[in-house]
């Protein structure tokens, strides 16, 4: 049971998920909740890189797209199913995950320099994909409408949410995982500082690539469920950088380098952008600023995220002991 | 010692010709010595003499321009640091590198998993540790609340958990105050009494006086001296490197006109 425990909140959050098609029905609330999951999928892979690993990327739509269109291509070009199609486009955002990191973390790029990479990388595959004849070109692909489990494509909403419900506890439930183990620790630790994780025997590069392939991984499903549910991807859509955008805002948010911090963050974030739009009319752009005002809130307020306030507030006890010893109470 | 037949067998560490440049500049020059298991050895100096340079260089954060380093038998010199930890080197920073965002618990057991797959070995051998160096009660504490003193001995804690066979302390004792040097110093000798060879860089020369066997002297990247801390300090050339040339003469003069 106890091994069980900091599993509860994660269940907990699946069984409300789970529900949430009991108690509302409409359309616009089950697309909300379906296309909320989705970027809070996506999110979770870039908080296991970005928030576990410090590893900043501004462009994590190269995996959310290379999960997208590498489905797509698996059933429209080679005429695959659907099924093998999501873990053909989960593998091709870790294959892609292993390039990238190879490349930016051999060559010891941090901080700001790996950003601009990962920028460069999703910038460069809209471009390819943008002017490919494999990926549509500027038409982008339209998958074609075989309504059936098989082909994953669910004629009510309700049926694809579960299967999104279930993924995303299916990725929570790993990073609580990963969160309690040696890679885990492994990674916080080089967060923190990599000289003193080196020094502890902490093969920092290994660590680093074996966090950017989860992280493309991840990310690259939220990019298949994506497809699956508007059935069409263009280049701008699934290499734009809205989706990096919107993943690290989640995250952020959320609570950096927590479980459910991108996902209590990616509800956040489209709640408030959803109420705005009702409140002041469809003023277009209006839910972007709208997330501008929330991460500078965020980044100044909350630097724990919205988990941060729930989460380990220290008991008076603790808060004794956290003091430096022999300081002045 | 099943061992006993190796040549190097009681040789823990062996540092060769060690010359490390950057640039113009020659921090090591040419540096030799060596450290017999199960001793505790002590490296001084003066500042800038080079020391904590070396020490990167055998615990592999630094590649040497020339020289070769032996660590228990195997020739390391271009093992990265993370072999180096694996094999059992542990050491410690000088300007304390702790995991500020993590406890002082989570700070320990990333050490301890290097060894331990499973995170409840891992906090087990952390909460040993911890209790060993005298953190047993700060375990919760975020390690950004440590004092300068609680800091130096999470940075030995650390080191610690990963289990080493041969442990370099780069100055764990200095910022401390008299009293805290005095709680500290059994902790480390404690070490040595379990078995653990210790390499340490000390400014501290009581610390260096009560616990190392045999001390190195490295001024201006060269090792200029070695002994007992008694005759080492007794060097002419040691005091010279410490106080300026001619120092030494001078004081045996002022020595010779007060008797």
């Amino acid at each position: 049971m106890t091994a069980l425990r900091p599993y509860l909140p994660v269940l907990a959050l699946g069984v409300l998920l789970a529900l949430a098609p009991l108690l509302v029905t409409s359309n616009v609330a089950l697309n909300f909740l379906a296309v909320t999951l989705i970027v809070s999928l996506a999110a979770q892979g870039w908080n296991l890189l970005g928030g576990f690993g410090g590893q900043f990327s501004f462009g994590h739509a190269a995996f959310f797209g290379v999960g997208a269109y590498a489905s797509a291509i698996w059933q429209m070009r080679l005429g695959l199913d659907a099924w093998t199609g999501l873990l053909a486009g989960a593998a091709a955002g870790a294959l892609t995950g292993l390039v990238i990191g190879f490349l930016a973390f051999r060559a010891g790029l941090r901080g700001s320099y790996f950003a601009l990479v990962t920028l460069a990388f999703a910038e460069v595959f809209r471009v390819l994909a943008n002017s490919s004849e494999v990926t549509g070109g500027a038409a982008g692909m339209l998958l074609p409408l075989r309504i059936g489990a098989g082909n994953l494509q669910f004629s009510d909403r309700a049926t694809f949410l579960a299967l999104v419900v279930a993924l995303t506890v299916l990725v929570l439930c790993l990073v609580q995982w990963i969160r309690g183990s040696r890679f885990g620790a492994q990674l916080v630790a080089l967060r923190e500082n990599e000289e003193a994780a080196r020094a502890l025997g902490v093969d920092v590069l290994a660590v680093k690539l074996k966090a950017i392939c989860l992280s493309g991984a991840i990310t690259a499903t939220a990019g298949v469920l994506y497809l699956q549910y508007f059935l069409f991807i263009d280049s701008n859509i699934a290499f734009g950088t809205w989706i990096s955008v919107e993943v690290l805002l989640a995250a952020i948010v959320g609570g950096l380098g927590t479980v459910l911090g991108p996902v209590v963050g990616a509800l956040a974030l489209h709640g408030l952008g959803e109420l705005v739009k009702t409140l002041v009319g469809q003023l277009p752009g209006i839910d972007l600023a709208v997330y501008g005002a929330i991460l500078v809130v965020a980044v100044a307020f909350l630097p724990g995220g919205l988990v941060g306030l729930v989460r380990r507030r220290p008991n008076p006890r603790q808060l004794r002991k956290a003091r430096p010893e022999g300081g002045p109470a | 010692m099943p061992a006993a037949d190796m040549p190097h067998a009681s040789t823990m560490l062996e540092v060769e010709n060690v010359t490390m440049r950057f640039g113009g500049l020659t921090a090591v020059d040419d540096a030799s010595l060596s450290v017999p298991k199960g001793s505790f050895t002590g490296l001084i100096g003066p500042n800038g003499a080079g020391k904590t340079t070396l020490f990167s260089i055998v615990s592999g954060f630094l590649k040497p321009t020339a020289g070769r380093v032996s660590f228990d038998g195997a020739d390391v010199t271009f093992a990265p640091a993370h072999k180096l930890a694996e094999r059992g080197l542990g050491r410690t920073f000088q300007i304390v590198k702790p995991f500020a965002g993590l406890t002082v618990g989570e700070n320990i057991a990333v050490g301890a998993f290097l060894r331990h797959h499973k995170r409840a070995d891992a906090e087990t051998v952390a909460e040993t540790v911890a209790a060993r160096v005298g953190l047993a009660d700060r375990l919760d504490a975020p390690a950004s609340s440590l004092t300068v003193a609680g800091r130096k001995r999470l940075e030995l804690a650390k080191a610690l958990a990963t289990e080493p066979k041969l442990l370099l302390l780069d100055e764990v004792l200095a910022g401390l105050n008299p009293s805290e040097v005095r709680d500290i110093i059994p902790v480390i000798r404690g070490l040595r009494d379990d078995g653990i060879t210790i390499l340490m860089i000390e400014h501290v020369m009581q610390a260096v006086v009560s616990l190392c066997d045999t001390v190195f002297v490295l001024a201006q990247g060269a090792i200029i001296a070695s002994g007992t801390p008694r005759e080492v300090v007794a060097d002419s050339r040691v005091v010279e490197a410490y106080l300026g040339k001619g120092a030494a003469a001078r004081l045996t003069k002022a020595e010779a006109s007060d008797a």
